[in-house]
């Protein structure tokens, strides 16, 4: 007959807790972005199928980091739930509140809950309304605790230490490409070297408030984001932009395993886009 | 309806699944889907409204699909400026025939049906894969249709793989059928059809061919009861809807209201409308 150990409740939240928050280093940073015309995402990710970044709803957006299948799960089911509300209701009353309340439910239900693992994922709900007074960006950690943020929100990889650098050059009212040149600049300051990300290790989007269409979400293109980035260079270049010691040595994301991220990765061909060449 | 009472996402919405809007329903709530209700008997056809005639052509590089205003209730005109054409995504445009209430509600099922497809797979369907969707849809309708409360679509949409556009007609079991250069389908749509056979050429320009479908609504509504023609009191115009490869676009008002007007004053000089150049 053996007594099992005790284990007090705050030691087991916190080795959750730890557990989820190592998953989520592994991976590579995602940034999303205010800016006057919209939000915009940058993640880091050298996939061209599997997005980090997704569309949810006409004004609402998906990102995430962590672990792929666990996080395409919650996608997926973000989008059902849309989807079934806009149908029963109207397109009008989908909304990122409830989504993200919707999640943080999920999430926190299945923190606390004994028998299944905590999802090693960290989401942000973003949707943009009628001004950028009105957007709205909802940061959901795996624990599910929620958080309202205004401007910019980092996840995932070293988080803190791009955060600390979007923070330092944000500015209110940025606009499109200077919002870009900051977050991919940002996410090439993640570790003790600096490093300057190439368009297709990128995966860019935008909420855009002036489309003209219902649907405001839209993929950016590997020629789109390759020309407002050539356009506008580094504020402090990198010198040598290819000494990427740092990076190849330790890191092995856990979003990106069917895909070995490699430097020697040949470019891979953008996604098939059907956004690139219509006015969705 | 959407998420059980603690707020978290039921489990049906993180369940993996398939890609299909309307198979979710039918597993997770299965009284949304138009084709599981039970009603009562006899005949319906004339209680409810009931939209009339559509035609669509097609032109070098798209397709047009135009749709006259009028809902009847037997003998009633029960609407004068109801809408049938629709984008159903951004390649493509459905309309309908028949009973108007099932027909809106069938067009909403279908474009939320593309739309969800769209972005769980990140990739758009094949204009037939699109045109079979269509085709599942009505066949869940065949127990209304037989009590009289028939819809029948148009869909016509912008094919990418042979840059030009595509003509669908279906029966009210589901069946599917491909039309070329044009086809008409409602109450007015022999009249219509006659007038299309006569004036439609293959090289006509966009909007050359948004007239010949004006004119046919004319004939069809000069000859057919249920069929409105232009209201030129109202100024309540078809609608005129265009797709191609920039994707769906609505004629503005005013266009449609020119060539109306160009039309109807040729027919003050030959009311049957523009006659044949030639005989044989």
């Amino acid at each position: 007959m053996s007594v099992p150990f005790y284990v007090s409740p705050e030691q087991l939240m916190r080795d959750r807790a730890d557990f989820a928050r190592k998953g989520i280093a592994k991976g590579r940073s995602a940034i999303a972005l205010q800016y006057a015309d919209g939000i915009l995402f940058v993640a880091e990710n050298r996939s061209p199928a599997l997005h980090k970044v997704a569309e949810i709803y006409d004004r609402m957006a998906f990102a995430a980091v962590g672990r792929y299948n666990e996080f395409e799960n919650l996608r997926i089911a973000g989008v059902r739930l849309a989807d079934m509300r806009g149908y029963s209701y109207d397109r009008r009353d989908v909304t990122g509140r409830a989504l993200a309340n919707a999640y943080a439910q999920t999430l926190g239900a299945i923190f606390s809950s004994g028998g299944e693992k905590p999802l090693e994922v960290e989401i942000l709900v973003a949707e943009i309304g009628a001004s950028p007074a009105e957007d709205q960006i909802y940061r959901l950690t795996y624990d599910g605790s929620i958080a309202d943020v205004r401007g910019y929100a980092v996840m995932g990889g070293p988080a803190e230490q791009v955060a600390d650098y979007v923070g330092e050059h944000y500015s209110e009212g940025i606009s499109l490409a200077g919002a870009l040149r900051l977050a991919v600049d940002a996410l090439g300051h993640d570790g003790t070297e600096v490093r300057e990300l190439t368009p297709d290790q990128l995966e860019v989007a935008v909420l855009d408030r002036t489309r003209s269409q219902v649907r405001k979400f839209k993929r950016m293109s590997e020629e789109t984001l390759a020309g407002i980035l050539s356009e506008s260079r580094p504020a402090e270049a990198p010198t040598e932009p290819a000494e990427e010691v740092s990076e190849a040595a330790g890191e092995s994301p856990a979003d990106e395993a069917p895909v070995a991220p490699t430097d020697d990765d040949a470019p891979v061909a953008p996604p098939e886009d059907p956004d690139t060449d219509r006015p969705l | 309806m959407t998420s059980d009472a603690s707020g978290r996402l039921p489990e049906a919405f993180l369940t993996p699944g398939g890609s299909s809007f309307m198979d979710f329903l039918a597993g997770h709530a299965p009284d949304l889907l138009p084709g599981r209700r039970s009603l009562g008997q006899g005949d319906l056809s004339s209680e409810v409204p009931h939209g009339t005639t559509i035609v669509a052509a097609t032109f070098p590089g798209g397709v047009i699909m135009a749709g006259d205003r009028r809902a009847t209730m037997g003998n009633i005109i029960a609407q004068r400026d109801i809408e049938k054409v629709f984008p159903a995504d951004e390649y493509s445009a459905v309309a309908f025939a028949g009973s108007a209430g099932f027909g809106i509600e069938m067009v909403r099922l279908f474009q939320v049906e593309l739309e969800h497809y769209e972005k769980l797979e990140g990739a758009t369907l094949s204009l037939d894969g699109k045109a079979n969707r269509l085709s599942a849809l009505i066949r869940g309708n065949l127990p209304m249709a037989m009590q009289g409360l028939t819809v029948v679509p148009l869909f016509a949409g912008y094919d990418e793989d042979i840059k030009g556009g595509r003509i669908f007609s279906y029966d009210p079991t589901g069946g599917r059928y491909e039309e070329t250069h044009f086809y008409s389908v409602g109450s007015g749509s022999l009249f219509a059809r006659g007038a299309l056979k006569k004036l439609y050429r293959e090289d006509l320009s966009e909007t050359d061919c948004a007239t010949v479908a004006i004119q046919s609504l004319i004939d069809a509504a000069d000859d057919d009861s249920a069929t409105g023609g232009p209201d030129m009191l109202r100024r309540i115009f078809p609608v005129v809807g265009v797709v191609t490869a920039d994707g769906y676009r609505r004629l503005p008002e005013d266009e449609v209201a020119t060539l109306v007007d160009a039309a109807w004053s040729q027919r003050h000089l030959r009311p049957d409308g523009p006659a044949s150049a030639s005989l044989t």
